[in-house]
């Protein structure tokens, strides 16, 4: 059976029950084993102010939005311009309208898309407690193919605290809705399919990147909130304590990175969050992490920059800061997931990775990623714990002792003779202060041996497509989906073509990264920065073989699969 | 306190490392780093039970003078490194050292915040209202009209920061000024610091004889306070405001909120049992 995917964006103003629309088709796509991507946008009101829902639904997993919205669905018109520029309609894209909200944007009107009418408020008023979001729901059901099934178990899941005549209310609005609804033969629909029940699960990328971490150990969190990467905390401060770790709120990100240092000297895994602005104040004590040896992880959830920039929409312009914003020589480790689903994955890999080389590991991810919405399968279990070498005897113990590997054995406050004091300064093996070129030469070398010299296994890339092929895509985060797309274009025009994105940034492998380049004629970087720093940081690390050339935007908008394929396509 | 081991038959020399102090002849906070030696035997405590957390400064190097766990951070950053420490580690007992300038001007914040938060742990500030590291600048802690830094030779033409001001509107449970010159009643202040539950402020007055040898002057003015603790803050508000900086020796103000402690699952779950949130 082919793989199908629907697109529909529901737009409106606040009290429109734009989210709860979306919330309510992701949960009611998971019952019928569909796989849902979703995002939302907001106007920079702190509540209320319009708002749209931007949900792909397939038969396969998505991790990307198509090029153009198959369905916009809109209660009333009221600042639906703003959403302009994220809303791009195709020739068959259907505009459902409210024939009472009046004028239609000039966006939509010049757009090949057909406007129809749906009398959502009409609807809704006719029933008593109806309301006009689930009369949209109801079209919308209708035109992809949902059943009545799983959108009333997902609506009862969700209000079913309210009482059962808001619950009946709702049902009542929903079937006005699909009555109500064109006909439409030729308008993608999907097909419910067989799915038992816990094995899709509703998680968005911050929830993926707490639970990941978690997962791999973290029991201690300090949290200084920041958009867009509160809910990670958010999610944290809930699950933390449950397992028998603490959170605490800090008084702000010079605090919180120094409060996980401080735990994670005490034995304790550490992690913290934050978007662009907390990450530069973070720098300084990052560095201290990297010279003292003490393992953390920072997770970034990017937003537009510099300078506070734009908090509420993504970039993947933080790569320069994460890789060389520390001052001095300090080997570090950069991790990023490619989608909703591995940021828990690429969170627990770095968890594992700090506490193993006890090293600073900072977790890249983006608004994109971290406040998408996903129905996904149900995650795999995986071995990664946090596991720091501890000594097997404190005999002659010495905290920086220069190993062959660069790990030294780290004694954990409360071990009995293996005192020591963690130092910033330069410092002997056995962590008093020095100033001797001897001791910088011997513990720098064993700061980036460790980092350098470890086997990162399999795990370091997500690697896809032709064993020889003509073109290679290189990408990085959130940039993966559409470029994953774009290939499966691509192949299915018959083009040797593999895409190569990988999770660990740094440090640069150039194994096996050579190895997965190798033989590219044609390379493209395509990454959402409008300085291009990706492909930058690629040309000072790998030697790229072949044609190279960038695709690189910024933020806020999307890198869209069709303008992937375009670009390889008009390629000469 | 329960939490504290005993150990017997550690005298104070044993808490101290062979690492010769970077300090100059004559330095306040040699005195201090016997103080804190003597109260950690005092205390009967195992030097593996034991953190000493600093930023950056003159008096900021003592955890590699001490023999018990050590932590030497960045500069104005000791409070949130030793908070977080303390916080997953409630079993070490926590001592934060430092200066002025690293805990009233950098860390300034950190400071007002550890005192609302009232962690377990005992901050002792070796003021010597000058900046000694970087060759004698003004620090939060200098007179207005102090001209002999080449960085404000005209004073800094600020009023001073008052730590013990801030420490009690900032809700500090401990609050307490030493003297160099007297260790053994430094050693006692500290010990009660590290007794009384939550955060505990001490202020110890340690001349900087190189950049301010004026203070070397200090131990003549210095007198033992007069009246013992209070528990009323609007008592203790009372006698700051009255204070000149030289009355040492006695707790100034001890309060009654009990340590802050992080909420935690005593009967933690399985990490499943929060995946099935998401299941759907």
């Amino acid at each position: 059976m082919l793989d199908r995917f629907v697109s529909l964006a529901v737009v409106g103003s606040g009290g429109a029950g734009v989210v709860t629309t979306g919330n309510l088709l992701l949960d009611a796509a998971a019952r019928v084993g569909w796989y849902a991507y979703m995002t939302r946008s907001a106007g920079p009101q702190i509540r209320g102010g319009e708002a749209a829902s931007m949900i792909r639904l397939g038969s396969a997993p998505v991790d990307a939005h198509d090029d153009h919205y198959d369905l916009l669905v809109a209660a009333d018109w009221e600042s639906a311009g703003r959403f302009a520029a994220e809303l791009p309609m195709g020739a068959g894209s259907i505009v459902l309208g409210d024939p009472r909200a009046g004028e239609q944007p000039p966006f939509l009107v010049d757009s090949p898309a057909h406007m129809l009418d749906l009398p959502m408020k009409a609807l809704a008023d006719e029933i008593p407690g109806g309301r006009a979001n689930m009369v949209a729901l109801g079209a919308i059901a209708k035109l992809i193919g949902l059943p009545d099934e799983p959108l009333l178990a997902a609506i009862r899941h969700a209000i079913g605290s309210k009482g059962e005549a808001a619950v009946e209310a709702s049902f009542a609005s929903l079937r006005a809705g699909r009555s109500a609804a064109p006909d439409l033969p030729d308008f993608p629909c999907l097909e419910p399919r067989p799915a038992a029940p816990g094995m899709r699960w509703n998680i968005s990328g911050n929830e993926a990147t707490g639970l990941g971490a978690l997962r791999g150990g973290v029991r201690f969190v300090a949290a200084y909130p920041i958009t867009p990467a509160t809910e990670v905390l958010e999610w944290m401060a809930h699950g933390l304590p449950r397992v028998g770790g603490a959170l605490v709120q800090a008084e702000d990100e010079l605090a919180s990175i120094n409060q996980i240092i401080g735990a994670s000297y005490g034995g304790v895994p550490s992690l913290t969050a934050t978007s662009g602005p907390g990450l530069a104040l973070m720098t300084e004590s990052l560095g201290l992490a990297v010279a003292a040896e003490v393992p953390v992880v920072v997770v970034n959830v990017m937003r537009g920059g510099p300078s506070t920039g734009i908090p509420t929409k993504s970039e993947q312009a933080d790569l320069n800061i994460a890789c060389y914003g520390l001052h001095g020589d300090a080997p570090h480790l950069v991790l990023a997931p490619h989608s909703v689903a591995d940021c828990l994955m690429t969170t627990q890999w770095a968890v594992h990775l700090a506490e193993s080389l006890q090293t600073a590991a900072i977790v890249l991810t983006d608004q994109a990623t971290g406040q998408a919405r996903a129905v996904i399968e149900r995650p795999a279990e995986l071995a990664f714990i946090g596991q720091r070498v501890v000594p097997e005897s404190v005999a002659g113990y010495e905290r920086y002792a220069l190993t062959a590997n660069g790990v030294s054995p780290m004694a954990f406050p409360g071990t009995a003779g293996g005192e020591y004091t963690a130092d910033g300064l330069e410092h002997s093996t056995t962590g008093t202060p020095s100033s001797q070129a001897a001791d910088h030469q011997a513990q720098l070398d064993k700061r980036l041996r460790k980092i350098a010299g470890h086997n990162y296994g399999e795990h370091w890339a997500e690697i896809d497509g032709d064993a020889d092929p003509d073109m290679v895509v290189l990408t990085w985060g959130s940039c993966t989906g559409p470029c994953r797309e774009a290939m499966a274009r691509l192949r299915a025009q018959g083009r040797r073509v593999r895409l190569v994105a990988p999770r660990l940034i740094a440090p640069a492998l150039p194994g096996p990264m050579g190895d997965a380049i190798a033989g590219a004629r044609r390379l493209l970087v395509v990454e959402q920065s409008h300085g291009a720093q990706y492909l930058r940081y690629l040309r000072a690390h790998y030697d790229l073989p072949g044609e190279v050339r960038s695709l690189h935007q910024p933020g806020p908008l999307p890198v869209r699969p069709g303008a992937i394929v375009e670009r390889i396509i008009d390629w000469s | 306190m329960e939490l504290m081991q005993t150990t017997r038959g550690l005298a104070p020399k044993d808490y101290k490392s062979d690492t010769k102090p970077v300090w100059c002849p004559g330095c306040g906070h040699f005195s201090v780093l016997a103080a804190i030696t003597k109260a950690l035997a005092e205390l009967s405590l195992p030097r593996e039970k034991v953190a000493v957390v600093s930023g950056i400064g003159c008096s900021s190097r003592i955890p590699a003078y001490t023999s018990v766990y050590g932590f030497h951070g960045v500069h104005g950053r000791a409070l949130p490194t030793a908070t977080g420490l303390k916080l997953a580690r409630p079993d070490m007992t926590v001592l934060v050292t430092g200066g002025d300038g690293d805990g009233f001007s950098i860390g300034g914040n950190h400071f007002m915040h550890a005192c609302r938060r009232n962690a377990d742990m005992t901050y002792i500030v070796m003021d010597n209202q000058v900046y000694g590291m970087t060759k004698g600048q003004a620090s939060p802690t200098t007179d207005a009209e102090w001209d002999g830094s080449k960085l404000t030779p005209d004073g800094p033409c600020i009023e001073p920061f008052p730590p013990l001001k801030i420490a009690l509107a900032a809700g500090a449970n401990f609050i307490a000024r030493g003297s160099s010159s007297d260790p053994n009643d430094l050693a006692r202040l500290i010990v009660e610091g590290v007794r009384h539950p939550g955060f505990s402020v001490i202020q110890v007055l340690s001349p900087c004889v190189t950049f301010r040898p004026e203070q070397k002057e200090w131990k003549k003015k210095v007198r033992t306070a007069c009246v013992d603790y209070t528990d009323d803050p609007a008592r203790a508000a009372r006698r700051l405001v009255t204070d000149d900086g030289f009355n040492f020796g006695k707790v100034l103000f001890k309060g009654t909120r009990p340590a802050f402690v992080p909420e935690c699952s005593d009967v933690p779950c399985a990490i499943p049992e929060l995946e099935s949130g998401f299941a759907v």
